[in-house]
């Protein structure tokens, strides 16, 4: 299961900044478990956006996800919601951010910080990758995981390496920044490019005393 | 002398890379270098450049201190964490090292350690801003350093041929405002090309030295249009360079080399020369192009 918490709601809705329409979309999976995703934390959600004074344009729960058939097949029914609204605010794990990016065209915004892979992953459909950095930076990049997609991890942008937007390392594979690039460029926010990140705190992918605790974590000891 | 203060004067500058050896024989190196020595402004020492293991930067800069020849010391990512590049960086002050060109590195799957870990615990624009905070007396933790800070030169790079070069220029804006005074840049042969980026980096307001790689044959040239991202080496340049017998090719590679820093002098604040074992050349291609 991969475990994930929230991200503190300042932090969301900084990422959020002047959007005012927001589509709110929770996985029923591993999230609902953690209680950053489910119907719980998806109506808790609504109504802190309520009270920060956004307008939720639709609410949608999935089982998986990380699947991309079924976020695809039960998006459809939303599409008109999702077209009205400035961006996709989802409430699940880094894998799950990075598929909803891969099948809406829409900026998406990941609710929660993964953790810990745990025992079983979920879904590891094709190029979405987690690594359970703790610091979800999928924000910022369009849903393109910089720290799983780029060879370097890089966080400030191209190494200047990747020829014909292929990496350095292997020409058969995308470079990370030229997809992240291209995905800011079609969603609009290439000014996104222009934020610094500061070095990761890679004490954040310990698993943490509280997480520890838990009995899901016992259980898959 | 720190980099910035020969811009500082209006000077073209002129550096040359210099790549230490892999095994401890230096000396010929060395004496390579010394028929350049008032001829370049400073010498790039490359930081185990193509992930290939070698002497490393820091030594090598120093004994070219011991010479009197101006070092600048490149520093990448690839290979330590921030304990091992501020320790690093502190160590190169120690020893009289002011010029530090900072930049992510290759990585190590193309050199010959392939199975070795990449690093990259910092990128080139927090490499930067952890150098700023170390010369204002404090480390990445925000402890203060003991006695007086480090003062450097930072330099950092951009790959003027990328595409898309926007996000070479959005990242070249965050390494100006992490603190470097001046670039260096990939190997141009497309003079109109890089009049266009130094244009579109105007608004920087920061030195840019033209890279210059001496293309030793049309192979070369081929070799690096087909593999080198943001190189492209045009067919003119390539069929002039094949069209000479090839006892004339070296001094043919040295024409179109002085001829493009003529051309380049004009658009940009400096040059630097990676000669890749051409050393010797150095010198008389800076005479043909009017030096």
């Amino acid at each position: 299961m991969l475990f994930t918490k929230d991200k503190p709601l300042d932090e969301v809705l900084e990422s959020l900044g002047a959007e005012s329409n927001i589509f709110l979309l929770a996985c029923n999976g591993c999230a609902e478990v953690c209680e950053t995703g489910g119907q719980i934390a998806l109506s808790a959600m609504k109504t802190e956006l309520e009270k920060a004074g956004k307008n939720v344009t639709g609410t949608c729960l999935v089982d998986f996800l990380c699947n991309k058939v079924l976020v695809t097949t039960r998006l459809a029914r939303e599409t008109d919601k999702i077209k009205k609204s400035d961006s996709i605010l989802v409430l699940t794990c880094g894998i799950g951010v990075q598929a909803v990016a891969k099948v809406v065209d829409k900026v998406v915004h990941p609710a929660a910080n993964t953790v810990s892979l745990g025992g079983l992953q979920g879904l590891w459909p094709s190029d979405e990758r987690c690594q359970a950095c703790g610091d979800c930076a999928l924000d910022y990049t369009g849903g393109i995981c910089p720290i799983t997609f780029c060879a370097k991890s890089l966080l400030n942008g191209p190494c200047g390496g990747a020829k014909d937007g292929k990496c350095e390392v292997d020409s058969e594979k995308d470079c990370g920044w030229q997809l992240i690039y291209e995905r800011l460029e079609k969603v609009g926010r290439l000014e996104n490019l222009k934020k610094v990140y500061k070095p990761r705190d890679y004490s954040k992918m310990l698993p943490s005393e509280d997480l520890r605790k838990t009995s899901f974590y016992d259980l898959e000891k | 002398m720190k980099l910035s203060e020969r811009f500082k004067q209006g000077k073209f500058v002129v550096t040359c890379e210099v790549g230490p050896p892999k095994g401890i024989e230096i000396k010929g190196l060395l004496d390579e270098l010394e028929p350049l020595r008032n001829k370049v402004d400073a010498f790039n020492v490359t930081d185990l450049q193509s992930s290939v293991l070698r002497v490393g930067s820091m030594a090598t800069c120093r004994l070219l201190k011991d010479k009197a020849l101006e070092p600048i010391m490149q520093l990448t990512c690839r290979d330590r964490n921030r304990l091992g590049l501020q320790s690093d960086v502190l160590s190169a002050a120690v020893l009289g090292i002011e010029n530090l060109l900072c930049l992510t590195g290759d990585h190590p799957k193309l050199g010959d350690h392939p199975d070795a870990m990449p690093v990259f615990d910092l990128d080139s624009v927090q490499l930067l801003l952890a150098i700023k905070e170390l010369m204002s007396g404090k480390d990445m933790a925000g402890n203060d350093l003991q006695g007086q800070p480090p003062q450097f030169c930072l330099g950092a790079v951009v790959n003027p041929g990328a595409d898309p070069l926007e996000p070479q220029i959005i990242k070249m804006a965050k390494k100006v405002a992490a603190g470097a005074e001046f670039f260096q840049t990939q190997a141009v042969y497309e003079v109109d090309k890089f009049a266009l980026f130094c244009e579109k980096v105007k608004h920087l307001n920061v030195p840019v030295m033209a890279g210059l790689v001496f293309l030793k044959s049309p192979a070369m040239a081929k070799f690096m249009n087909a593999n080198v991202a943001g190189i492209h080496v045009p067919d003119e340049i390539i069929d002039e360079l094949a069209a000479v017998p090839k006892e004339k090719r070296v001094e043919k590679s040295m024409e179109i080399s002085a001829r493009l820093i003529r051309e380049l002098k004009d658009l940009c604040q400096g040059i630097h020369i990676m000669p890749l074992g051409w050393e010797k050349h150095v010198s008389g291609v800076l005479e043909l192009s009017g030096f």
